[in-house]
């Protein structure tokens, strides 16, 4: 992806050179490409964030890496625990943050977001899953990684942030875009009023989370709409699937998008207006 | 031993013998994307942008114009590893997760967003697929016999003069403008292929050892629908294209193209006369012959295009290989290896081949399944490629006798290792209300109820059921194609006392190849009543039948009011059923008023069809 000639277009990904690695004030690019994060393993100047379960971090995990299951993330999903979290790792204002999954990203998308929320502007999500960084046979350690505490300051980024109250004003918005990041039939069934269907299933390809800004770019276009808009993102239940989803707007140089992490399951919950199809036996065709 | 199979593989008459044309073209998908933004922006009025859509394959979906139905053809029904990933791919990508195979060979992905159509053919023409006239008013996906070059009874292997018609008709502008749609389908023998249900049905066949066809014209099926008529005795395969070029000129001079409900060639043959029609095409077939530039007839030089081996040594092997099979008698207390055995697998011409049929349920196929399909193919089967069937199932030929409980484990492997393909229990179901605008019931949960039900019942170990057919239609369309079964429904709705009931009218005694019959009408079975129905006729056959006498047999007779005993005729077989057939008050059981896959009351909503766009 680093040499991609995609990146050049006017929809342009923050250029990421090497050589400036071991300057801790350079925002890593939106994506982190393998290269460039071996290169911050042998500098040791990152850190790297295994979300999966701790079983599957103690069997061999990225060089270097913490473990920070999910799961841990949401349950205390407080900015302040957030912040506690990045201090017990480790983790100081300016130091590159990169994170991983081997759920096609979508786990690590939430986690990076959720860091990004906090203050924590300097997180990438690396390009591929574990399951690939391991079949194309890179480094693998067993080791149980931990580091000395930091101190690091809490900084709400609201500006990448919806709540249920901001998603039903963004409908009288003509410049704003709700984005359904869940399975077409998922979507079909019940959404959001107003919402246009991504699903996750359009982003990734062969193990790299997300596909070639371009191909990204040209789904958006042929939908008709704008990269100046605004876009909301969510799914069914705590925003990974949109947070992946988040990602991948950002990739193509969207700059104003929003996570609504509650998600479909919140929206329901209270009671909000929803479009239904009930129209056609979708369901029954699916082999599953 | 495994090896790689490869296009142009060094295994003698193991088909195909050079790769697929590429049947996609790249700049098609831009001109289908642009053409969507213009009309979403207003700038290409609907009519104009549904005829455009149609002609290149994507369908409306069911009360939503804003998702498509994505038709890939697959000419010949030979499909390639690669492709099958491919569209498992797409299908994961755009559509709902799985794909679906046709009763005409063709492989849809339903519910794929209008905007996204343009990436599912983009994705297509990586793999040399398309779906360029694949609906709308044109030759439709062409198709062949799943067993052509591989069935005992074949004169030749059909499959390169299949393709070489497809090659011939796609984006030729003499076709494109149609008065409604045309099907061309290739036989391999007298009994496998749909050749008397379509526009023209051909059948291989050697003459004074020279190849050629036995040609039916005018068949199809439908709200009304015909048995296709012989044209002569014996075309030669250099009269193929001519003949095939005058019935397709022909029906575009004298087609209908007023009345939509009345437009396909069956009417213009029915209107006319076939002596008319006949003469009609024999003298346009001389005209045609003298009026083709070479060049034109070049474009169907099978012997150039397809490398087919001019031989016609036929048969290679006149004793079929016997079937590995451990157990004679098999019962639904056999191991699922041997049932699976005794229903899915049949030897082939060429000694120790086997074709083997992977049993989907009305055509439904994940994306997972068929990468693992892709690969087992790869792996296992000498020809490398498979054929999807008219039944919904796919076709996987040249396997080693060695290797049949390989492929079995690796079906089991990902639940498509079930037994019945060849019987009774692989119902056939169209996509009803699942997708489609027409339909009034949902045919293909009905279909897949039916087939779980009577393999769970292990009627596909019965022998006497197995050479009977069910075939399910949502509407009297006849996609499922129920007027060639042995018992065939198509969908409506009845009011029942003071309610309206989705409801089946049932079929009896159809049948497909060369004498192949419609199916009579026999009454209407509530939807819910469907299976118990089925069930009462087998029982009643069972009480009934003269010993050695199959189903089907028997259900033939009695539409033709030759039975015997109780059941004489079709008014005999009526009463009996007519307890079953009854629902009792709406009141009392409200779910039997309910169609399958559906909580709500019972609506029959449909819009308009898109075929005759």
């Amino acid at each position: 992806m680093k040499n991609n000639p995609d990146n050049s277009n006017s929809l342009k990904q923050k250029e990421f050179k090497p050589n400036i690695i071991n300057s801790n004030d350079r925002d890593l690019p939106v994506i982190c490409d393998i290269d460039i994060l071996r290169t911050l393993i042998r500098r040791d100047s990152a850190r790297i964030v295994d979300v999966r379960k701790e079983e599957e971090y103690r069997e061999g995990h990225i060089p270097t890496a913490v473990s920070l299951p999910l799961a841990q993330i949401l349950s205390k999903d407080s900015p302040e625990s957030i912040v506690e979290i990045l201090e017990n790792i480790g983790v100081s204002d300016k130091m590159p943050v990169i994170v991983y999954d081997d759920t096609f990203g979508a786990l690590g998308a939430r986690v990076a977001w959720t860091f990004q929320y906090v203050g924590h502007t300097n997180t990438s999500l690396l390009e591929v899953t574990f399951s690939k960084w391991r079949n194309l046979g890179l480094e693998i350690e067993k080791k149980v990684n931990t580091y000395p505490k930091t101190a690091h300051h809490i900084n709400i980024n609201q500006e990448i942030y919806a709540d249920a109250a901001y998603v039903e004003g963004a409908k009288e918005s003509d410049n704003k875009v709700l984005v359904d990041s869940r399975e077409r039939l998922n979507f079909l069934n019940e959404h959001i009023p107003g919402a246009k269907n991504i699903p996750y299933t359009m982003l990734g390809s062969d193990g790299n989370i997300l596909r070639k800004p371009s191909e990204i770019k040209r789904f958006i276009e042929n939908r008709g709409l704008s990269s100046d808009s605004e876009y909301i993102t969510y799914c069914g239940s705590v925003g990974t699937l949109s947070g992946l989803t988040y990602y991948a707007l950002k990739l193509v140089g969207i700059k104003n998008v929003k996570l609504y992490a509650k998600s479909f399951r919140e929206w329901k919950s209270l009671g909000k207006p929803k479009e239904e199809f009930r129209d056609a036996n979708y369901w029954d065709l699916s082999a599953e | 031993m495994k090896h790689t199979p490869t296009y142009g593989s060094k295994y003698r008459n193991v088909s195909p013998s050079k790769p697929n044309p590429r049947w996609g073209r790249e700049e098609e998908t831009e001109i289908f994307a642009q053409n969507v933004r213009r009309f979403r922006q207003g700038k290409l009025s609907e009519d104009d942008f549904r005829r455009f859509r149609l002609q290149h394959g994507a369908y409306g979906s069911r009360l939503q114009l804003n998702y498509s139905m994505v038709r890939i053809k697959i000419p010949g029904g030979e499909i390639s590893p690669e492709q099958l990933e491919k569209i498992a791919d797409l299908s994961e990508s755009f559509s709902i997760g799985s794909a679906h195979v046709s009763t005409r060979q063709n492989i849809q992905l339903h519910w794929v967003q209008l905007e996204d159509v343009s990436e599912v053919m983009r994705g297509l023409v990586e793999v040399g697929l398309t779906t360029r006239e694949a609906c709308g008013n044109t030759v439709r996906n062409v198709m062949c016999s799943h067993y052509a070059g591989v069935c005992p009874d074949e004169a030749f292997d059909a499959t390169p003069y299949s393709k070489a018609i497809a090659r011939f008709f796609i984006r030729n502008p003499m076709c494109q403008n149609l008065p409604r749609k045309f099907k061309i389908n290739f036989a391999c023998c007298k009994d496998h292929g749909l050749v008397r249900i379509a526009d023209i049905g051909l059948i291989p066949m050697i003459r004074d050892n020279r190849r050629g066809f036995r040609i039916y014209l005018g068949g199809g099926l439908g709200a009304a629908s015909f048995i296709g008529h012989p044209l002569e005795d014996f075309t030669p395969e250099d009269r193929v294209l001519p003949t095939c070029m005058a019935a397709v000129r022909l029906f575009d001079r004298h087609g209908n193209r007023e009345n939509m409900a009345r437009n396909r060639m069956r009417y213009l043959v029915h209107e006319m006369g076939w002596e008319k029609f006949q003469r009609m095409v024999l003298k346009e077939r001389s005209i045609v012959e003298m009026t083709t530039a070479i060049s034109t007839a070049k474009l169907f030089d099978v012997k150039d295009l397809e490398g087919v081996n001019q031989s016609n040594e036929t048969t290679l092997s006149h004793s079929l290989t016997k079937l590995p099979v451990l157990n004679d008698n098999v019962t639904p207390d056999s191991t699922k290896y041997e049932r699976w055995l005794s229903t899915n697998v049949v030897p082939q011409k060429q000694a120790g081949y086997f074709t083997v049929f992977v049993t989907l349920e009305a055509g439904d196929i994940t994306a997972n399944q068929l990468r693992t399909l892709a690969g087992t193919i790869r792996e296992i089967s000498f020809e490398g490629v498979a054929r999807n069937t008219p039944q919904q199932n796919f076709a996987i030929r040249y396997i080693k006798g060695e290797d049949l409980e390989e492929f079995h484990d690796k079906l089991m492997s990902i639940g498509l290792g079930g037994s019945g393909a060849l019987t009774i229990t692989s119902a056939v179901g169209c996509s009803g209300t699942t997708s489609c605008n027409l339909a009034i019931t949902n045919s293909h949960r009905l279909a897949k109820e039916v087939q779980r039900k009577f393999l769970e019942m292990g009627y596909d170990t019965d022998e006497e059921l197995r050479d009977s057919t069910i075939k399910v239609s949502g509407c009297p369309n006849s996609c499922g194609q129920h007027e060639i079964a042995t018992i065939g429904f198509f969908g409506g709705a009845s009011r029942i006392g003071n309610s309206m009931a989705p409801t089946y009218t049932m079929l009896f005694g159809g049948s497909a190849g060369e004498n192949g019959e419609l199916g009579k009408t026999i009454m209407r079975v509530p939807a819910r009543k469907v299976i118990d129905t089925i069930k009462e006729i087998v029982k009643i056959y069972k009480n009934e039948m003269h010993v050695g006498q199959t189903l089907n047999q028997w259900i033939t007779r009695v539409v033709k009011g030759e039975g015997t005993g109780q059941v004489r005729n079709v008014e005999d077989m009526k009463r009996l059923l007519i307890e079953v057939t009854q629902l009792p008050p709406v009141e009392s059981e409200p779910e039997l008023y309910k169609d399958y896959g559906n909580d709500v009351k019972f609506t029959a909503k449909t819009a308009r069809g898109e075929c005759a766009a």
